[in-house]
């Protein structure tokens, strides 16, 4: 573009920015590195206090109700909704995803069949003359799908092999760079756009595609600024004060949740933009601190209400109504300087002056270089609300560079620079027990996996069955990038994000996230084949449904190489068979360890597995160690998760979820953060990835499951995102009680 | 080469000494204090873990990285001085690797002299003042831990003292004046910490078939136990 010149972007410094879309540039060229402690922090405002009110007696109806409301007269869009207020006079950011706060958008888009689905789970109908249109007119990704799908796949998905696949509802993981509208304005995007079209030339069928779809990015632009104008307010141009770059910033967050409905609707990485705005404001003497962290707060509470409306199956696999508008704080430019300023303490500081909370999904890119009263404050949040996780920006950095944002919970992505192809995850230990019956599902009976041979030893050895595994990997990974591969194409045709894609570069990188459940399961399952005595039960089918051990054996989670270099193993060359396999778009293959809380459906589904768990017993979640077998203590646990390589391996995210009880992590509040803090360095310094910490006692969470009223904000940290512990079903709430809670001796 | 008799270990020992440790918790214990909550660990005799000081040490330093600025090892039990020379061993080895060591300890033992000369802060349960009400408590005479406790400040080590309150026991305002004036008359007393007692051990006791000696006194109120370390400060 040619080089832009706005009033509004006085006293802002740099040049590269306003020559091309390089919000990047902006930040390092602009942004005040914050290394002070929170002192400075102000609470909620009057207003602030009033709109949160108003929001918390909605938001206790619609814990009842399990639902508030659900537009039927109009479907998703990003202009198709009349604007909506919470308590207008107050509302210093306004709007909402339909006219009313909590009313939930039917989205077709992605499927009917699972739209009708939600709607009857809460006694509602779809309106008849739009169920027309999606039956007789046209088609939905799901329809497109489920054409193309073959025997292979649906197997794989009925036996629970492959599961949580989005083929039936948005994808999500597309992290719109909301932050252009406000740094640029409207105009200056869609005149990029339209440039950026021109250069297209028609050869292929992916140069068609293309121009086709920055066609459509173009007409997203214009809705959302006539959605912006139905607020009253003219986005064409840049901001031009904080208010106006927080309003501008969440029109173009608040059209990618009208538009679609995808699991994870995360919003990048806005903290330290938004502060370039505060800090210009504050020198005008235009802001105070008070106005600054009521900005903040009352963004947050829009975030706080965002909803999707999800069927019961859907409720099974990510338990207590997630949205993951994950927001990335801190993390550090090099070696030296961090992207903490006063506006990522602002951020947490939300957590207090509206109570522990889910939503936005706070994570924090962690790295012991981070400024100690940063950490310390993060550390003090973590103890207080258990809302907070911590993602390693040392190994993140490197591959991503320094501007890059978590979508979802674990998933790392350059922001405008990136998206991502969702691909939920495959049951890695169901695969483990297909290797041993001939691809034969243990529950049904059904031939799922061809070409397997059926072991038939009396005592299963290792060698064998490594062998055999590693074979039935191959098969799987094949299907599964299938699976993957249709499941996009059919997005990207009949569901296409149009809005998230005109805030993302025309030429887009695209990476294909492959996930794995049952790791620790797994690993431990080897481990006790090659370490202990492993006996085959097998019924009078001739399948194996049991299994008995004799001996110990290593587990995963106690810092014991046997075991861990197992589990390494295993991933590494899952992750190979993935590659081999051709992609959608050239995608990128990444692979994350992260099952939010699908590993109680996962473990519901699965056999008995050779490592002693029963059958449907719920696995660990992510990359944790199974419960209660991690017993040399919590850094020996979180030792083992650090050898799983990210990088090279596992780049779409590594999840543990850690939980300490209070009295354990120090005597005094002083030595319980600073300890916290040794802790994250300790464990972040060896290169892994992903942290959740949980600070609390198993008995409380007993008593909550028991007296749910008596805490109605409790919120803990699950496997990637933090729920609120009432949402979650007795089953999932059962499953966290199990999980290992490090206490002292 | 000499071997400890371990019981187990705590790779996140947070409140065993500063910042994050290491905590190895060593078979045997020559006292019996009535509260004991690890009574698993009395048996000199009973072998779980048996490991040299260079096996131990090198468990220890694969979790370097969260020790920072002031963690390190911690030797707790049982007893740690019942294997003075193997405890002595380990923290020659970690001084090498530059970890911080700390010895959790009752005085209750022999021989530490050469031990003390690597290690950089003793935890001192100071069980009870009064030596008739002591022997009562503990099962023991005294006088080992007044001696011990003078060969540290001989030494000029660097201390932390400690004491379980018990409700009817030592809970009075009075008792902890006491124990303050105890230590104004020391030297390199860093920290003084009250730790109120529970009664999470009942189950072990049960279970190990040992008649436990407080069965009908409370838990000590944490609250409480919190007000009384007031009176330390000032």
């Amino acid at each position: 573009m040619e080089k832009q010149k706005f009033e509004q972007w006085k006293g802002f410094k740099g040049d590269k920015w306003k020559e091309s879309i390089d919000v990047s540039d902006f930040i390092l060229s602009n942004f005040k590195e914050y290394r002070g402690d929170d002192k400075f922090l102000c609470g909620a405002t009057e207003k602030t206090k009033k709109v949160w009110a108003k929001c918390n007696t909605l938001l206790k109806k619609e814990s009842k109700l399990g639902l508030l409301d659900v537009e039927l007269t109009t479907i998703s869009g990003i202009n198709t909704f009349a604007p909506g207020y919470i308590d207008k006079k107050n509302e210093v950011v306004v709007g909402l995803q339909t006219d009313q706060p909590l009313k939930r958008i039917v989205n077709l888009y992605g499927g009917l069949r699972t739209a009708e689905k939600a709607l009857a789970a809460y006694g509602r109908e779809l309106d008849p003359e739009i169920r027309r249109h999606f039956v007789e007119y046209r088609k939905t990704h799901n329809d497109g799908v489920f054409d193309v799908y073959t025997p292979e796949i649906r197997k794989a998905r009925s036996a629970g092999l492959l599961t949580g696949l989005p083929d039936a509802y948005g994808r999500g993981r597309i992290i719109g760079d909301y932050r252009r509208v406000a740094l640029y304005g409207i105009d200056v995007l869609i005149e990029e756009k339209k440039y950026d079209k021109e250069t297209i030339q028609v050869r292929d069928e992916e140069s068609i595609r293309l121009r086709e779809e920055v066609s459509e990015q173009i007409r997203a632009l214009g809705q959302i600024k006539e959605m912006a104008a139905s607020y009253g307010f003219d986005i064409s141009k840049p901001a031009q004060n904080s208010r106006e770059a927080v309003q501008w910033l969440y029109f173009g967050y608040l059209a990618s949740v009208k538009e679609n409905n995808g699991a994870a609707m995360s919003l990048g990485r806005t903290a330290t933009f938004l502060d370039i705005y505060f800090e210009r404001d504050f020198k005008n003497g235009t802001l105070t601190e008070e106005e600054a962290q009521e900005l903040v707060d009352q963004f947050v509470i829009k975030l706080r209400l965002v909803r999707h409306l999800r069927t019961p199956d859907y409720d099974e696999i990510f338990a207590g109504d997630p949205t993951w508008v994950t927001e990335s704080i801190g993390g550090m430019v090099d070696d030296k300087k961090s992207l903490v300023t006063k506006n990522s303490f602002r951020y947490l500081q939300t957590l207090i002056n509206l109570d522990a909370s889910p939503e936005p999904n706070l994570t924090v890119l962690y790295s012991e270089k981070l400024p100690l009263n940063f950490r310390k404050f993060c550390a003090k949040i973590s103890i207080l609300t258990d809302s907070i996780q911590y993602e390693g920006d040392d190994v993140m950095r490197p591959l991503y560079g320094n501007d890059y944002a978590i979508a979802c919970c674990v998933s790392a992505m350059k922001v405008g620079k990136q998206m991502q192809f969702f691909g939920a995850r495959c049951n890695l230990a169901k695969s483990l027990l297909y290797s041993l019956n001939g691809g034969v599902d243990e529950n049904s009976g059904v031939q799922v996996v061809d070409g397997i041979s059926k072991n038939t030893e009396e005592v299963l050895s290792f060698d064998k069955v490594w062998k055999n595994y590693q074979k039935t990997l191959e098969k799987v990974a094949k299907t599964y990038v299938e699976a993957m591969n249709i499941i996009h194409y059919m997005h990207d045709k009949y569901a296409y994000e149009k809005g998230q894609m005109a805030l993302l570069d025309t030429n887009v990188e695209r990476l294909m996230a492959f996930g794995a459940a049952g790791f620790s399961v797994v690993a431990d399952s080897l481990s006790a084949i090659k370490y202990a005595k492993v006996k085959p039960v097998r019924d009078e089918r001739g399948i194996i449904v049991d299994f008995e051990v004799e001996g110990d054996f290593p587990k995963f989670g106690n810092d014991d190489d046997r075991v861990d270099q197992i589990g390494v193993d295993v991933v590494q060359f899952f992750f190979g068979c993935l590659k081999k396999q051709k992609t959608y778009r050239n995608a990128i293959h990444t692979l994350s360890l992260l099952t939010i809380t699908s590993n109680v459906m996962y473990g519901k589904k699965t056999g008995s597995t050779p490592d002693g768990r029963k059958a449907g017993v719920a696995f660990a979640p992510g990359a944790n160690p199974m419960h209660e077998r991690d017993c040399s203590g919590a850094l020996a646990s979180l030792n083992s998760v650090a050898k799983i390589p990210y990088g090279c391996c596992c780049q779409d995210g590594i999840s543990n979820t850690f939980s300490i009880v209070p009295d354990a992590l120090g005597h005094s509040e002083g030595s319980r953060v600073s300890n916290l803090v040794d802790i994250l360095d300790g464990y972040f310094v060896q290169d892994a990835q992903h942290l959740n910490v949980n600070v609390l006692n198993r008995e409380l969470l007993i008593d909550a499951m028991n007296h749910p009223w008596k805490y109605p904000n409790l919120t803990i940290r699950v496997s990637g995102y933090a729920v609120n512990f009432n949402r979650l079903s007795k089953a999932h709430q059962k499953e966290v009680i199990a999980r290992t809670f490090h206490c002292k001796k | 080469m000499i071997q400890g008799n371990i019981d187990s270990f705590e790779t996140m020992g947070l409140v065993d000494g500063p910042g994050v440790r290491f905590v190895v918790f060593l078979q045997g214990c020559p006292i019996r204090c009535a509260y004991c909550h690890n009574p698993e660990m009395w048996n000199a005799n009973l072998s779980k873990i048996k490991m040299t000081p260079a096996e131990l040490v090198a468990k220890v330093l694969r979790f370097k990285t969260y020790y920072k600025n002031d963690g390190g090892i911690t030797v707790s039990g049982g007893e740690p001085l019942m294997q003075a020379e193997f405890v002595k061993e380990v923290f020659k080895l970690c001084k090498q690797n530059n970890i911080h060591t700390c010895l959790d300890t009752s005085g209750q033992g022999d021989n530490y002299e050469e031990l003390l000369d690597f290690c950089d802060l003793v935890i001192l349960d100071v069980k009870e003042l009064d030596k008739d009400k002591y022997l009562n408590l503990v099962g023991k005479d005294i006088t080992k831990f007044t001696k011990f406790l003078n060969v540290c400040q001989k030494k000029n080590k660097k201390m932390w003292l400690r004491q379980v309150i018990v409700p009817n026991f030592n809970d009075s305002e009075e008792s902890i004046l006491k124990l303050k004036m105890f230590a104004k008359k020391l030297k390199n007393i860093e920290k003084i910490e009250l730790l109120p007692y529970h009664t999470m051990a009942k189950e072990k006791y049960k279970k190990l078939g040992i008649k436990y000696r407080l069965e009908n006194t409370p838990e000590m109120d944490k609250q409480r136990c919190q007000q009384l370390e007031k009176l330390l400060k000032d």
